[in-house]
């Protein structure tokens, strides 16, 4: 398979989606067409390896989750995006699908509070459990105060 | 006769529940069981003080346990960050700290020295207390590197303790990002001066002006 196989083949089954011509293949995509274009790109795309998965905060726009998978054998790779809206922060779950997806989205929980619907075990995987707030969002103070560490 | 164990009388003082270092130190010459001899050895010191001539039986006394606890200072093999990595250079046969008698010894229980070597997160500083705290008095801290010393590089993250002082007292701090095993092995010498005013003062000794 090449890009422009792959091109072709995102095209037709996901019109709506906006796809940059890559390497990599950039995808964006709605939140609801999230699992649906995962299971695309792991069964046609053959996308076996979940490289990995993060997200941005873009102050009002709101969150983009960002994730990238690599069809290793013909050496293609998918980064597909999402905007999840102003004020929203749940974005459904790659785990189920994608073994490798389970702690990138425990850490993408951690540090930007996005609760990943379907998750098996969303908890804190890098800070203290007890940890106050999202320290990766913007609204997060650099300074924030941490008695009696900080 | 019989040697009773000391009993507390107060519970064991913990670090975090102090203002400052002052505090800390006042608390620890207060404290019965705490930095002062046993109370055999003090009688002892004392008979033997009482007599003409006796002060200098008492002090070459001091001066050989300070000799004695200076010259075996064993660290706690305890290694952070990068830091540790040099640390670990100090420890080895080029640099060879076991010529000034420190062995770099598995368990906090045996060791009278840390080396905070490297960044400390909010999330190790309660382990790194708690190591700390099972380590026997008297003990010593050094702070190594500037993530030990202030936060360094991190100071403005999210993440890093200011300083490690703000979690358990320290001796001597080694500037250095990461501090060569001179630096280090500089400071440790720094140490062994501190330890060898130790007990002849009854409390630590005043900040060393001798900068590098």
């Amino acid at each position: 398979m090449t890009y422009d196989q792959a091109r072709t083949l995102v095209g037709g089954q996901f019109g709506g989606a906006q796809v940059e011509s890559g390497p990599p293949l950039v995808v964006s995509l709605s939140a609801d067409a999230w699992v649906p274009f995962a299971q695309f790109a792991k069964d046609e795309l053959r996308c076996r390896f979940f490289s990995f998965l993060t997200a941005v905060d873009w102050k009002e726009p709101g969150l983009e989750v960002v994730a990238r998978v690599d069809n290793l054998d013909d050496r293609v790779s998918v980064v597909m995006k999402t905007r999840l809206g102003p004020g929203i922060s749940t974005c459904p779950s790659l785990a189920p699908l994608y073994r490798g997806a389970d702690w990138m989205e425990r850490e993408a929980y951690d540090m930007f509070g996005i609760h990943f619907e379907g998750h098996p075990d969303l908890r804190r995987i890098l800070l203290p459990d007890d940890w106050e707030g999202y320290p990766l969002l913007k609204s997060y103070a650099v300074d924030t105060p941490h008695p009696p560490y900080r | 006769m019989a040697v009773k164990p000391p009993v507390p009388e107060i519970p064991v003082p913990v670090w975090r529940n102090f203002k400052d270092l002052q505090q800390w130190e006042e608390t620890h010459q207060q404290r019965p069981g705490g930095d002062k001899h046993s109370t055999l050895f003090e009688s002892v010191t004392e008979g033997i003080h009482g007599f003409p001539g006796g002060f200098v039986v008492t002090t070459a006394a001091d001066a050989f346990f300070n000799w004695a606890r200076k010259s075996s200072v064993w660290p706690v093999s305890f290694g952070l960050a990068c830091c540790a990595i040099e640390m670990m250079a100090t420890f080895a046969s080029r640099f060879d700290v076991e010529r000034l008698g420190m062995v770099p010894w598995a368990s906090p229980r045996h060791a009278d020295l840390m080396i905070v070597s490297g960044t400390v997160t909010i999330k190790m500083a309660p382990m790194l207390t708690r190591i700390y705290d099972q380590m026997p008095d008297p003990k010593w801290a050094l702070s190594m590197g500037s993530c030990a010393n202030s936060g360094g590089p991190f100071r403005h993250g999210y993440h890093v303790v200011k300083g490690v002082d703000r979690v358990i007292p320290v001796d001597v701090y080694v500037p250095g990002c990461p501090p060569p095993p001179e630096s280090l092995l500089n400071g440790l010498l720094l140490l062994q001066e501190q330890i060898a005013h130790f007990r002849r003062t009854g409390r630590r000794a005043a900040p060393n002006p001798k900068v590098d």
